[in-house]
């Protein structure tokens, strides 16, 4: 059984070439990303500097207000490591004045609603620079649907959504991430002290050891307990898999044509590139 | 037999440009010709690119179309195995390989083994082809294969005992697997194509493309592979490159003396064999 050891060297290749290719076809140079100051971002950050050459990089930290001002730190070290010019945006101003409306709004909405609207930061710069919007998702997250749909899960292209978090660890060691950013504790960053470990229940590093034998291996239910893993630890990602589909889907069309878009209307995007 | 030079052309084609991978590819051709080389090989589909999807009809083109006969036309000079998207009379829409020499198509080959699994869905565009056939050229006699072709013992094996000696595997493999020293598919690969030529005591030319599709990338290390099952040329991983290589007829004679399996093998109890399982499974 191979694992979720990687080949850095070989992992590095082929993600700086999937962000030089991918980007220099559609007739760009630059791309954009939200530089958060955890290790998603500072990884696509390195890799598109690698792939495009740092000045082809505008990197933007966006904090709100109750943001970790650690964070913002975090996020200038990367860039200022990886060569990569970096903004300041806070976008407090936008979501308080959204929030006046709905002052009881809970957790949930306001970090949707954050997340939503760095993502409209980003498409703006996508076309004042123009720059395509490299996502930071990876494959943990965007198997649990740890993420908000049309918010951190939108881009044009992610390079690392099909890394694992314990992957995208091993990588940045390698590729030189400043070493505070790949040691701290993952966090979302809504609100102080929040880390994604304790939201969510348990570590990445055993969610991404069940996801990799579920997913990638298919191992069935009954393996995976008799691999060691409790069953209703199985269960219950089991389900959070399949109930966060929907975000990684296109909105359904409803069916009414020979040619339905997706469906029977298929071309691969890079038509044509 | 004389020795003679190849060129495996690692092209990155555009997905659904013809015209520009057609422009490329003469380009190769000018560079393969100037280089004195005796043959070029092309990926599979370098016409038109791989994840075509619905765009198989728009790319095709007959084998009398003007595309290819140009193709044709500068197989004056040097002789030329390329794929492409065929369409017939009858609109059937195969993955398709050419061998052509001298200004004449020598030889066609439609895909059998259409992938449908996986990362893979041929078989929803493609008509399979049906049959493996060894052609006789300037170079000997020569076995086509597209890809997973390969992934068939079957196929190498009819080929070999058609007498080819030389077996030309245009590729578009998609490269993953990036756990071990080098690319999963390309070990694999690598392990098909070395023992396939120590089996059948033949040499295997591999080409593959390179660039991405939709985030899919195609990993190259398109090789020379002698009879012995030692690769002797291999281009570089992920990269485009023209790899040029010496096809040496004495290797094959020495491998031929050394491990004649392949003139022991016994056709006969073979097809014997494959009668009666093929009666038995049809009860």
């Amino acid at each position: 059984m191979a694992g979720l050891g990687v080949n850095t060297g070989l992992l590095r290749q082929l993600l700086v070439g999937f962000i030089r290719d991918e980007v220099r076809k559609v007739g760009v140079n630059k791309v954009v990303l939200g530089l958060s100051g955890g290790i998603d971002s500072a990884l696509v950050a390195f890799i598109a500097a690698e792939a495009l050459g740092p000045e082809n990089v505008q990197a933007i930290c966006m904090p709100y207000k109750t943001s970790n001002p650690e964070s913002e730190a975090h996020a200038r070290l990367v860039a200022q490591a990886c060569g990569v010019s970096i903004s300041v945006l806070p976008i407090t101003p936008m979501v308080d004045a959204y929030f006046e409306m709905f002052p009881d709004a809970d957790n949930m909405r306001r970090g949707n609603k954050m997340a939503r609207e760095r993502m409209t930061i980003l498409f703006d710069h996508s076309a004042l620079l123009p720059a395509l919007v490299l996502g930071t998702s990876n494959k943990t997250e965007l198997l649990l649907g740890y993420g908000t749909l049309y918010g951190d899960m939108a881009s044009a292209l992610n390079a690392i959504g099909d890394l694992y978090k314990t992957q995208v660890w091993e990588l940045s060691e390698a590729v030189g991430i400043p070493r505070e950013v790949v040691t701290k504790k993952p966090s979302a960053d809504l609100w102080a002290g929040q880390t994604d470990e304790e939201e969510l229940g348990f570590s990445y590093r055993q969610v991404d050891e069940l996801l990799y034998r579920m997913v990638d291996l298919r191992l069935t239910r009954d393996e995976l307990i008799m691999a060691g893993f409790e069953a209703s630890f199985v269960d219950d990602i089991y389900k959070k898999v399949q109930n966060s589909h929907f975000k990684r889907r296109l909105p359904l069309i409803a069916k009414v044509s020979n040619r339905t878009i997706d469906r029977d209307f298929r071309y691969s995007r890079d038509w044509g590139k | 037999m004389a020795n003679f030079t190849v060129v495996l052309a690692q092209v990155k084609p555009k997905l659904g440009c013809v015209a520009d991978n057609l422009a490329l590819i003469e380009e190769r051709i000018q560079q393969a010709t100037a280089a004195k080389a005796d043959l070029i090989v092309f990926p599979e589909l370098a016409l038109t690119g791989y994840f075509l999807k619905d765009l198989v009809p728009e790319v095709a083109r007959r084998v009398d179309s003007p595309e290819i006969r140009r193709l044709v036309e500068l197989s004056r000079t040097i002789s030329i195995a390329i794929g492409f998207v065929e369409v017939t009379r009858d609109y059937r829409f195969f993955n398709s390989a050419l061998y052509l020499e001298d200004g004449a198509i020598k030889h066609l080959h439609r895909k059998v083994y259409l992938p449908t699994y996986g990362l893979f869905d041929e078989q929803r565009y493609f008509a399979h082809g049906e049959q493996f056939r060894a052609f006789d050229t300037k170079l000997g006699r020569v076995g086509l294969l597209i890809c997973e072709d390969m992934w068939h013992l079957s196929a190498s094996y009819i080929l070999a005992m058609d007498g080819a000696t030389l077996l030309v595997c245009l590729s578009s493999s998609p490269g993953r697997g990036i756990d071990g020293e080098s690319l999963g598919s390309a070990n694999a690969w690598q392990q098909l194509t070395s023992t396939t030529a120590m089996f059948l005591n033949c040499r295997v030319l591999y080409c593959n493309r390179v660039g991405y599709e939709d985030g899919v990338n195609f990993w190259g290390g398109s090789e020379y592979v002698a009879p012995s099952g030692e690769s002797l040329a291999r281009a570089t991983l992920l990269e485009e490159d023209m790899l040029v290589t010496t096809v040496e007829e004495g290797a094959l004679r020495r491998e031929r003396i050394f491990s004649p399996m392949l003139r022991d093998e016994n056709l006969f109890v073979t097809m014997q064999e494959l009668r009666r399982i093929k009666r038995e499974r049809c009860l």
